[in-house]
């Protein structure tokens, strides 16, 4: 256990920051102490990343001051730019990582550096990095490119080039996100390895598990004011989702049991390409039932987006059969699918969800500008589009200024209610009533405030009981385990199993999106 | 064909290509710091009328090349501040510099010359071989290489800089990652506006030097549509050379060789009856299959490629 009285190795004293129309902190006090794991947790939006963007001099803060120890004193510091931010020895990994892909490990590291020689002597460089590696457990080679290497050792590279940078104070901006439940442990034995050695550690998440698990302390942050800072070994789970919240939270979500039909959607032996002509999908087989919520699992980039698209038509397969409803559906252009019954809530909202640029009537009659009453032969009929928009976003309760407001402006929570509507509305609309629809959704709560998250499910536990077929793939296993009936998971393209939900193992699930397990 | 006829043509080939070596690398320069210029012909067709008419006022050739450069410069600078501080759309300010370059370039051939008229048939100082004693000596590579002018010399020291610059110099590794991802780059603390400022400068000084060498030494003097569509050869070029200086070298020498070979058979037309209309549309034509060729072979490598933030504006904090 850290030291409580270790001195303070930076704080923030009433940071305030405003973007247009936002205020994104207001106040915030934050200190973190030598060799502690703090924790910054708050929802989307509560401020987190700015506060940390602040301290790592990417935003300028409006109000406030930094303090930093120097010479065992805490003085006020100013930080105009990421480059005063090294200098001061404060390091950020971020969670879309600052990495040039066409360059090597050791280019990247020495990114910016002003200490480096004009004339770059590489191998003197990368033995530096080989050391830095064997101290703190994070190997990686330092010639390889960075397009060559996995999410998890991008990573470590991300965390070397702060330390090789000198940092004693590291700021990891949800660093599990991208991770297998195993990997993720072995970033906590880093860290802890780190904070050790002496460095001060800041970690961001909106997860309360890998909170308890691996922070000493817990900053939280709800819509840009600091609620609360408390010793994780005097709190609890429900106590700090409270906190973040500002309300009490369930943490379960009550599924009733399935009624299954018939087998809505087959895949059998499907293999696809994906955008850069690999492998992306190889001999999936799987059926979704009528009631039935089949959960995809599996770390991002392993087939999830291609099993999306083939299984809604958008990309074409390379061997295999797909049938809805025991109709060969093989080849067919997307337009068929739609006409199946097929509906699609992609995983990027505004790129193919919406036309953000378009007003949320137009969005909401994407699927059935083509049919009586939105038109009329070759005519829209501008009075039937908006009772058909205005009946949608009162049935789904979408929170917009009127029919007008172009889509993007939605908060991302109503940009989702209102492709749901459109989708399960268009679902229904071009089945007959014994036909169940088939409904597919990538991650369907991803960014989404706590609010938002609960209406979303809801609604696919609502279709479920009304007998659609859902394919939902996510990255968050507790959202799989809540809401579906079996889990299969995806790796490199791979079904490594399928498991009932009920009856599921996280450590399994883990052990087969690392591809280490298969059954 | 004997020996004299293939150093006869190579050397052509390489003294017409130097004009687009260095256009070539520092429009490399300019795009592999992420700002995309389409300027090239207007600023090669202002380096050519400003420089020619500089140098003849002055009746030093050296002067000439200096105010080319400074205007290249100039120019590089005003891309460079619509594109970086305003964000202007850098395809349509490229395509406005070009048609801005190419008008210009035309008045002020009507008005630099002595007395305020015009500069068209005039001679001028100009850059004339050199041999080199000993490396002019060696058997077939001597000719050609080490008896030219003293642009084309530089050329060679440009190449060489260049090349080692970018691959092995720290500054030359923040060039190639601000086009890459300026988010990165900034985040490392590379200054990346100062740097696009810089580069783009750079950049539009060695195409003002390329247009320079049209006017100086390869076809001394100024004459309307001088570059006649050089520029844009160079963008196709630069795509060509994978945004890589040595293979700018090659693309450049095949595409002087077509125009020695071309100057060839229309000396020796009695022979080979092809008009001179389609001889000149060579160059152009190898443009169209070169851009065919490249797009097609980089499908098979990904490493190959535009810096991935070319033509995109940056700017710190938009929120993504």
């Amino acid at each position: 256990m850290p030291d409580t009285s270790a001195p303070i190795a930076v704080e923030m004293r009433g940071i305030t920051k405003r973007f247009p129309g936002v205020l994104a902190n207001h106040k915030v006090d934050f200190a973190v102490r030598v060799g502690e794991i703090h924790a910054l947790l708050g929802e989307n939006g509560a401020g987190k990343s700015t506060l940390m963007s602040v301290l790592c001099g990417l935003y300028q803060q409006d109000e406030g001051k930094i303090l930093l120890a120097q010479k065992r004193e805490l003085s006020p510091v100013q930080i105009h730019s990421p480059s005063d931010a090294f200098d001061l020895g404060i390091g950020m990994i971020h969670q879309h990582f600052k990495l040039i892909p066409t360059q090597t490990v050791a280019e990247n590291m020495i990114l910016g550096l002003k200490d480096t020689p004009f004339n770059l002597q590489m191998t003197a460089i990368e033995n530096r990095i080989r050391d830095l590696a064997d101290r703190y457990r994070l190997e990686v080679d330092p010639r390889a490119y960075i397009w060559q290497l996995s999410v998890g050792e991008r990573q470590r590279v991300e965390i070397l080039k702060v330390l090789y940078r000198g940092a004693n104070i590291l700021i990891l901006d949800e660093p599990t996100a991208v991770l297998t439940p195993q990997e993720a442990d072995e970033l906590g034995a880093v860290m802890r390895n780190m904070a050790s050695e002496g460095k001060a550690l800041i970690f961001i998440s909106h997860k309360l598990d890998e909170i308890m698990a691996f922070a000493d302390r817990v900053t939280v942050l709800r819509s840009g004011e600091n609620v609360a800072t408390v010793e994780v070994s005097n709190s609890s789970k429900t106590e700090l989702a409270q906190l973040m919240v500002g309300r009490p939270v369930l943490f379960t979500i009550e599924k009733p049991p399935s009624q299954l039909g018939d087998v809505v959607v087959a895949m059998e032996k499907v293999s696809a390409l994906n955008d850069k002509g690999l492998p992306a999908l190889d001999n999936v087989s799987l059926e979704i039932r009528s009631g039935e919520i089949v959960g995809i699992a599996g770390v991002a980039g392993n087939g999830q987006r291609e099993l999306a698209e083939v299984v809604t038509g958008l990309r074409p397969t390379t061997t295999g059969r797909i049938t809805i409803r025991n109709r060969d559906m093989t080849h067919q252009p997307p337009y068929q699918f739609i006409q199946q019954g097929v509906a699609h809530v992609p995983g990027d909202r505004l790129g193919m969800g919406l036309a953000g640029n378009l007003p949320v009537s137009d969005n909401m009659i994407m699927k059935s500008y083509n049919r009586e009453p939105i038109s009329s032969g070759i005519f829209l009929r501008n009075q039937m589009i908006r009772t058909f928009a205005q009946n949608l976003v009162k049935a789904f309760q979408v929170l917009t200024p009127n029919l007008e407001t172009p889509a993007r402006n939605l908060s991302g929570g109503n940009q989702q209610k209102a492709i749901l509507a459109r989708e399960i509305t268009a679902g229904k609309n071009l089945t007959k009533g014994d036909e169940p629809p088939f409904l597919v959704t990538v991650y369907p709560t991803r960014g989404l405030d706590v609010g938002a998250i609960e209406t979303v499910r809801r609604e696919l536990l609502e279709q479920r009981a009304q007998g659609v077929a859902i394919l939902l793939i996510s990255e968050q296993l507790d959202e799989l385990l809540a809401l579906s009936d079996r889990i299969a998971v995806l790796h490199g393209g791979e079904i490594m199993g399928i498991v009932d939900a009920a009856e599921a193992d996280i450590e399994h699930l883990g052990l087969m999106m690392a591809g280490e397990l298969h059954i | 064909m004997n020996a004299d006829l293939i150093i006869s043509i190579l050397s052509i080939a390489l003294v017409a290509g130097t004009s687009l070596v260095f256009a070539t690398i520092g429009e490399i320069i300019t795009e592999r710091s992420g700002i995309l210029n389409l300027g090239v012909e207007g600023i090669m067709i202002m380096g050519a009328v400003i420089g020619f008419a500089a140098a003849f006022h002055s009746e030093s050739a050296w002067i000439g090349v200096v105010v080319a450069m400074l205007v290249g410069g100039l120019l590089g600078f005003v891309h460079a501040f619509l594109t970086i501080t305003l964000r202007a759309e850098q395809v349509v300010t490229g395509l406005a510099l070009t048609i801005m370059g190419t008008g210009l370039a035309s008045f002020l051939g009507q008005e630099l010359g002595p007395e305020g008229g015009a500069l068209v048939g005039l001679t001028g100082p100009r850059f004339t071989e050199i041999s080199i004693p000993i490396l002019s000596e060696i058997p077939i590579i001597g000719p050609i290489v080490f008896n030219q002018d003293i642009l084309v010399y530089l050329m060679y020291v440009v190449v060489i800089a260049a090349t080692y610059f970018l691959y092995h110099t720290r500054s030359g590794l923040h060039l190639r990652a601000i086009g890459e991802s300026p988010q990165t780059a900034d985040a490392m603390g590379v200054d990346v506006f100062r740097l696009r400022y810089l580069y783009t400068i750079v950049g539009g000084m060695l195409i003002g030097l390329g247009g320079a060498h049209l006017s100086l030494a390869y076809t001394p003097g100024w004459s309307e549509n001088l570059t006649g569509g050089r520029g844009w050869i160079v963008i196709a070029l630069v795509i060509f050379a994978s945004w890589n200086p040595w293979r700018a070298v090659v693309g450049a020498l095949l595409f002087g060789g077509v125009n020695a070979i071309q100057f060839r058979m229309q000396a020796s037309s009695t022979d080979i009856a092809i008009p001179a209309t389609l001889l000149n549309m060579m160059p152009y034509l190898l443009t169209v299959v070169i851009a065919v060729l490249t797009t097609w072979m980089q499908r098979f490598n990904k490493l190959i490629g535009a810096p991935a933030a070319l033509g995109l504006p940056y700017n710190r904090e938009e929120r993504h």
